[in-house]
């Protein structure tokens, strides 16, 4: 039974996966929109409005404006490499959308077909390791480009998302201690029971750190110092030019949304509506509808996520390169590994009912 | 030495408290901070479809005048020209010949009349040395353009209305400012 694929499977899963990939696609876009329009309010301006109403259609006429410009490879780059990096980057960016579960599941022709492209056991191991292979988009990328500057930010890039990945695998440790499961499937599942049972309740210090972690990770501000212009002129993109460095823009904003994702579904309850039961509300108005919020508020839940990446964005500055190298290791490390010894003690008592 | 003032402040040089090393508490300080400007009043405003008033004795693109029945006033006696400091306006002038009476309220008048809006500071002393009456600054601005060539106003782009012919564009460009004597 486990081999046996249908026709209709291979359908399901293809329409889910292109529904997935243009989502996160358009998502990304309208992220760039919003990124404009977060800064500009928030610095009392009033941002992109003149393309189309309220500026709506500023990220079609930003995309164009990539394609239509002159594409420039460098004569002494690395031509199959320098190529090979903004495709890398933005494929892994759009890996990590397979294993999220963005609603329970709907009922069509006679199918349950759930919204999730692959329930995998190991969903976030495979998340973890499809995020760190990001950074061989930009490495290679930023080498290919045959330019210091952006072999600096390169490795910048690399040794900030190595050193941030260490504190987030055992933030992330802590929290699997308490779900028991890796899929990310089930560890949304087991947050639905109550409010309460959102892991950011149980996992607070795990939550913040995994936060600082995805902030590394996604080069967003304040750890952009892979493209810190006022040091690098453009960091690891400098020598790109077109949709080359439309890709590498556009995966970061991508990432964005997907480590905002997986947020969501790890300490957020996924597609989880608070405070109401989901399972009898099924009942009463149908699955299919039940999957439609579902999914709804899951993007809800990650456009706050979103907008935070850009509250913090247009408020802190960019951390020095000594003082990243010591909160993460010095600070958010020790911290990791204290939350999660600290869990293991306390799911060690619990399970002894609390005697020693 | 004795203070000049009495707001000078000691600068603390204290190590930072743990509350202080934890960065986290002065991170939300400062989100808080810009949370609050999403709220604040945004002082741009859509400058094509909203535009700011000017001052009444604002001095942007010339207009040539014309009397109540719809006459040019310039005689073109060049008192602008000289008196124009970056010498961006010329002219032509012309007699003017029987049956014109009706274009033109004195016998010479302005055949040609070029400012051009490069050169021009804006600086109001031919609408000053005007004797006629027939210069003013009025309270637009040159449009962009593409061409230098465009930035040379001649007379049909200077020239107000006719106050008889057309009585709503003269109107219009002869605005509501306050008059200023």
């Amino acid at each position: 039974m486990l081999l046996s694929i249908g026709l209709a499977l291979i359908v399901e899963k293809l329409v889910l996966i292109v529904v997935v990939v243009m989502s996160s696609l358009v998502i990304a876009m309208y992220a760039t929109f919003a990124e404009r329009k977060v800064a500009a309010i928030m610095q009392d301006r009033r941002g992109p409005n003149r393309a189309g109403p309220f500026g709506l259609l500023q990220p079609v006429a930003d995309g164009l404006k990539l394609f239509f410009k002159e594409e420039i490879i460098p004569n002494l780059s690395s031509k199959f490499l320098f190529i090979l990096g903004p495709c890398l980057a933005m494929l892994t960016a759009m890996m990590t959308g397979a294993v999220i579960p963005w609603g329970d599941k709907v009922h069509f022709f006679d199918r349950d077909i759930p919204l999730q492209i692959a329930d995998i056991n190991i969903g976030i191991l495979y998340v973890f390791g499809v995020v760190s292979m990001g950074v061989y988009g930009i490495m290679i990328g930023s080498w290919a480009s045959n330019n210091k500057f952006s072999l600096m930010g390169g490795l910048r890039a690399a040794s900030q998302i190595i050193s941030y990945e260490l504190a987030m695998g055992i933030a992330l440790i802590a929290l699997l201690m308490t779900s028991g499961t890796l899929s990310l499937k089930e560890i949304v599942q087991q947050q639905q029971l109550h409010w309460y049972s959102w892991n950011i309740v149980k996992q607070p210090l795990g939550f913040l750190i995994f936060l600082i972690c995805a902030f590394a990770e996604c080069n967003r501000t304040p750890f952009d110092l892979p493209e810190a212009e006022n040091e690098l002129i453009g960091g690891y993109h400098t020598e790109y030019s077109s949709m080359k460095l439309g890709f590498f823009l556009f995966a970061e904003y991508i990432n964005m949304f997907l480590s905002s994702a997986v947020m969501v579904s790890l300490f957020f309850g996924g597609y989880d509506i608070p405070f109401v039961n989901d399972a009898s509300l099924a009942e009463k108005i149908g699955v299919n509808w039940i999957a439609l919020i579902h999914t709804a508020l899951f993007f809800v839940k990650a456009a706050c996520f979103l907008f935070l990446f850009m509250w913090v964005r247009w408020t802190i500055p960019r951390f020095r390169y000594d003082q990243l190298m010591n909160l993460g290791w010095k600070i958010l490390l020790p911290l990791a590994l204290f939350n999660m010894l600290a869990t293991g003690a306390f799911i060690l008592f619990h399970q002894n009912n609390w005697h020693f | 030495m004795e203070a000049l003032t009495n707001r000078a402040k000691q600068v603390e040089r204290k190590p930072m408290s743990l509350l202080e090393r934890a960065y986290l508490p002065a991170i939300f300080k400062g989100m808080a901070i810009t949370f609050g400007h999403m709220f604040k009043k945004r002082p741009t405003i859509n400058y094509p479809e909203v535009t700011r008033p000017f001052s009444p004795v604002f001095r942007g693109l010339h207009i040539l005048n014309r009397d109540e029945q719809g006459r040019e006033n310039c005689t073109a006696c060049g008192l602008c020209a000289v008196a124009c400091p970056a010498e961006a306006i010329t002219m032509e002038a012309a007699e003017r010949k029987e049956g014109e009476e009706n274009l033109y309220r004195e016998e010479k008048y302005a055949a040609k009349y070029e400012i051009n809006m490069l050169r021009c500071i804006f600086c109001g002393l031919c609408e000053e040395a005007c004797p006629k009456d027939a210069i003013y600054l009025s309270e637009t601005f040159a449009p962009a353009n593409f061409q230098r060539k465009g930035f040379i106003y001649g007379k049909e782009d200077l020239l107000i209305p006719n106050p008889v012919t057309e009585p709503e564009a003269y109107a219009k460009a002869k605005g509501g400012r306050v008059q200023v004597k």
